[in-house]
């Protein structure tokens, strides 16, 4: 493959999954760079990471998921890889799930490709409310980007430089892959979904977790509003704000 | 008709709040971007709390019959508010540069490490710390 890949991966204290996780990467294909973005962590997430071979990208304190990733976009660009993948840093994304999202990209067929749970009959079955919440970010944004978007909230991805240096330079803070999706159709960018399965993570669901999401959901609405109705989508380099 | 005591407060207040900006923009603790506004308050407090025609006239447009100096207070407000909304955008400029900031030092930190670990594969130099 003359294709250079980077796999990106934010990470926020995360000391005991990430060696894994990037061991597993470089496991699956030696070629593929690990980048570690970690996100002002507080235990030994860097140092795991170094030690399995992962480059680390350490923010000096934690900006949040969306900046993180953002992070690791910027370096893909700064150092011209030709396509970004992007798995969490938890290990829910498994690499041997990688060629599913990368060929799309190589047929030259999408710009992002996003592994979906619920493309086919996949086995993921997430608590009622996550079920709802993910439901209605799919129906919303499937309404506003007039295609059919079954998984806005995966943060499994594989992007080429077109989309790398969109998102390099504008790239949404909280539950970022909402928003991350209109984005890329409103620059006219071309996304696929590919059925993939996850491993699970234990899931609370106390009321404060509940109250959480509800808060989240109606946040991310009105940011899916504002994103659509923003003047310019991208701020250009130098221009006044 | 506001009564006079009123206008004489408003007015000390008003003179006492241009004073207070002004010297804090002569001492540097202020910039003048940030004290346009401010300026803008006092003197426009100034002038409504002295012209005391002017208050009443104003109170009769927006159909305050029975207390002027309300329009003293509204007037007030509002500006408050004015200032509030502008410090929003300054805060959230602040904060976009903030993680801009912090995104190019972990990148150049990241190219940092890269190099030195280039240095050190090579013989002959002295020892890093950390």
């Amino acid at each position: 493959m003359n294709r250079r890949v980077v796999a990106v991966v934010p990470a926020f204290d995360e000391e005991a999954a990430i060696g894994a996780v990037v061991a597993g990467i470089r496991e699956f294909d030696p070629e593929i760079d690990v980048v570690v973005v970690d996100d002002g962590s507080g235990d030994g997430t860097a140092h795991a990471a170094a030690a399995a071979g992962a480059t680390v990208v350490r923010l000096p304190f934690n900006l949040g998921i969306g900046a993180a990733v953002q992070t690791g976009f910027r370096y893909a660009l700064e150092q011209d890889y030709d396509v970004a993948v992007r798995l969490d840093g938890d290990g829910q994304h498994d690499p041997s799930e990688l060629p599913k999202l990368l060929e799309p990209l190589e047929r030259g067929e999408a710009d992002v490709v996003t592994g979906s749970r619920f493309r086919d009959e996949g086995t993921y079955r997430p608590p009622l409310g996550r079920r709802l919440g993910i439901t209605w970010f799919a129906k919303l944004v499937s309404l506003l980007s007039r295609q059919q978007v079954t998984d806005t909230t995966s943060g499994f991805q594989a992007l080429n430089r077109s989309a790398i240096s969109l998102f390099a330079r504008d790239y949404p803070s909280d539950y970022p892959e909402v928003e991350a999706t209109v984005l890329l159709l409103k620059h006219r960018l071309r996304l696929t979904e590919v059925q993939v399965e996850m491993r699970e993570r234990e899931t609370g669901s106390s009321s404060i977790t509940f109250l959480r999401s509800l808060y989240y959901a109606v946040k991310v609405t009105l940011a899916l509003f504002v994103g659509i109705a923003r003047r310019s989508a991208v701020p250009t380099e130098g221009s006044p704000r | 008709m506001t009564p006079v005591r009123i206008s004489i407060a408003a007015a000390v207040g008003s003179v006492l709040l241009l004073l207070i900006v002004l010297e804090l923009i002569r001492g540097r603790r202020l910039k003048e971007r940030y004290a346009l506004l401010w300026l803008a308050t006092g003197l426009v407090l100034l002038v409504l709390s002295l012209w005391r025609a002017g208050l009443n006239t104003i109170a009769g447009w927006l159909g305050v019959s029975g207390y002027p100096p309300a329009i003293l207070f509204a007037a007030a407000i509002m500006f408050v508010i004015a200032v509030l909304l502008h410090y929003s955008t300054v805060l959230s400029r602040l904060t976009d540069d903030n993680v801009l900031l912090a995104q190019e030092v972990a990148l150049l930190r990241a190219r940092v490490d890269a190099l030195e670990r280039e240095d050190a594969r090579e013989p002959a130099t002295e020892p890093r710390a950390g």
